[in-house]
């Protein structure tokens, strides 16, 4: 479960955002979307959880995309292609991928939350799913994978400041240009999930959360999540950090 | 090489053990490694209730450490006797309870549920969670109160008691001869630290519950002070920890005058780091003219 893996190919996407493709057999057979690697950062003390965006298993790569906002994710910016980063993982739960193929399936993301739907989005795909995707940025500057997404379903850009595409959250997309939704999957910061549990909330869906997390395996409770307002918990890196939009309480 | 060492009601074959909130109950880290190899295994703090813990952020990384306010997060101490000391004593690894409350109340009534089992060797009497209001901080500031909690715990119970100190305070020397008076079996040393970071960009701190306690490698210069002063005024023995990474460290504690030390936060950065302190110790010891772990004990104080 700890493993190096070498860093293949490196480019930033999108402002302050940066892919990485990295190789390893074992990671890219097992991995299933919305799962992250634990990264090590040369000269910090806590690793890094960064989510998997992409699998190649016949080419035995991983795809993590990251945005530089700290000292750690600017550190592993400048690893070079060739250099080996060391990784636990591929950690946490994943999105379920139900055989219901006919279901119209919402994706939606975030900033920073985007990378792990694209790997969902094209799971979701081969199987059959039609998937819409409704992404939200800052700015024009920070998007990334609006192509890729386009390949594999209807998607919808938002910007904050509505530099691209309409301007906006992902939740002002109105009802009339998105189908009838019998499932979603989101990714991104915790209001937007608030408002998009709300805003879908007779649609069975599926919060990817983030956090700060120390262990980053279910040992030292730091990126705990209520459940209810009584006193429940999942912790985001083992129970997580999927969850049904129902089982966690977003306060 | 003789790595053993006996503390009591502790016969460990070797003085490694992870460190209480750092190691869960165990169960993540067996997938690691067969935990048969640990000199003992601290567990997290335990209290009489199940506790939720604080607001997340609950962590935050630091040059050389982390902050942490995780709030004693626990499932209460009957549930970790039910579910996870069977689970840590299936690995024939002394097994020590940390425990927590708020009141001596609470400590008495959790200390008695550990003894009931059979599967705990020893307590670890946590007075200095700083991340707590009612957690047990109060016990740990004040040399009368730490004694006072010490008391009712060993009167409670048959078990030896390690009683953790804070280092948050001005004079270690007064609280540990307090908790020797009390009646402590042993010492636990340090705690965290009390510290806080401010985020710039929302000018607010990281840790929701705004401080935290600062563990690593930058507060091991400090416990190392805190042991080496603390050693000359107590003859009850010293399980020392903060910021160990390596077995050189470890070593360092011995030297000071720990006569077993914990390894905590670098867990979370390397989860087989006690297995490899374990396989390295012997050849370190060897390296600086050891010949066992208790040659090395107290041998630094000039």
């Amino acid at each position: 479960m700890q493993q190096e893996l070498r860093i293949i190919s490196k480019q930033k996407i999108a402002r302050d955002t940066v892919e990485m493709v990295l190789e390893n057999k074992s990671i890219s057979q097992v991995t299933v979307p919305g799962q992250f690697l634990h990264i090590h950062v040369q000269g910090h003390m806590l690793r890094r959880p960064i989510s998997i965006a992409n699998v190649d298993a016949s080419n035995y790569t991983v795809t993590i995309i990251f945005k530089i906002l700290g000292e750690g994710t600017r550190k592993l910016s400048t690893y070079d292609v060739g250099n080996k980063i060391d990784v636990l993982g591929p950690n946490g739960n994943g999105f379920p991928l139900d055989n219901t193929t006919q279901a119209s399936t919402l994706l939606v993301g975030g900033g920073i939350g985007v990378p792990p739907l694209y790997y969902l989005a094209k799971k979701l795909t081969e199987q059959g799913t039609v998937v819409t995707t409704i992404l939200g940025f800052q700015s024009k500057e920070h998007i990334f994978y609006e192509e890729k997404f386009r390949e594999l379903g209807n998607t919808i850009v938002v910007t904050n400041d509505g530099s691209y595409g309409e301007k906006g959250f992902v939740t002002n997309v109105p009802d009339e240009v998105l189908p009838t939704i019998d499932r979603y999957y989101s990714c991104g910061p915790l209001p937007m999930l608030k408002a998009v549990k709300e805003r879908w909330i007779t649609v069975p869906g599926y919060l990817s959360l983030e956090e700060r997390m120390g262990c980053g395996i279910g040992a030292c409770f730091a990126c705990a999540v209520p459940t209810d307002d009584r006193g429940g918990y999942k912790k985001i890196c083992q129970d997580g950090p999927v969850f049904t939009a129902e089982e966690v309480y977003l306060g | 090489m003789n790595i053993a060492v006996e503390l009591p009601g502790l016969a460990l074959k070797n003085p490694i053990m992870p460190a209480s909130g750092c190691f869960g109950f165990g169960r993540e880290y067996s997938k690691f490694y067969d935990l048969h190899v640990l000199g003992a295994v601290i567990m997290k703090a335990a209290t009489l209730q199940a506790r939720f813990g604080n607001p997340t952020p609950r962590v935050a990384e630091t040059s050389a450490g982390m902050l942490n306010a995780i709030g004693l997060q626990n499932p209460g101490v009957e549930k970790i006797i039910k579910t996870e000391v069977p689970f840590l004593a299936s690995f024939s690894v002394p097994v020590i309870a940390n425990i927590a409350g708020s009141t001596i109340e609470e400590y008495r009534q959790v200390a008695k549920a550990f003894e009931q089992t059979n599967q705990v060797a020893a307590l670890e009497l946590n007075i200095s969670c700083p991340n707590v209001k009612e957690g047990g901080i109060q016990f740990g500031t004040h040399p009368q109160m730490a004694q006072k909690v010490t008391e009712a715990v060993k009167e409670a119970t048959n078990l030896p008691v390690y009683v953790k100190l804070s280092p948050n305070v001005s004079d270690i020397v007064e609280m540990a001869k307090a908790v020797e008076k009390a009646g402590a079996d042993g010492l636990s040393m340090i705690n965290t630290l009390t510290g806080m970071q401010i985020h710039l960009a929302s000018r607010k701190p990281v840790i929701a519950n705004r401080t935290g306690g600062l563990s690593g490698p930058a507060i091991k210069p400090i416990a190392i002070r805190m042991i080496y002063e603390v050693k000359q005024h107590v003859s009850i023995p010293i399980i020392g920890m903060g910021g160990v990474m390596q077995a050189e460290d470890v070593l360092e504690f011995l030297l000071a005058g720990a006569s077993a030390v914990a390894v905590g936060t670098a867990n979370f950065q390397n989860p087989y780091v006690c297995k490899e302190i374990i396989e390295q110790l012997p050849y370190t010891l060897k390296q600086y003219g050891f010949n066992s772990v208790k040659e090395a004990i107290g041998k630094g104080i000039v």
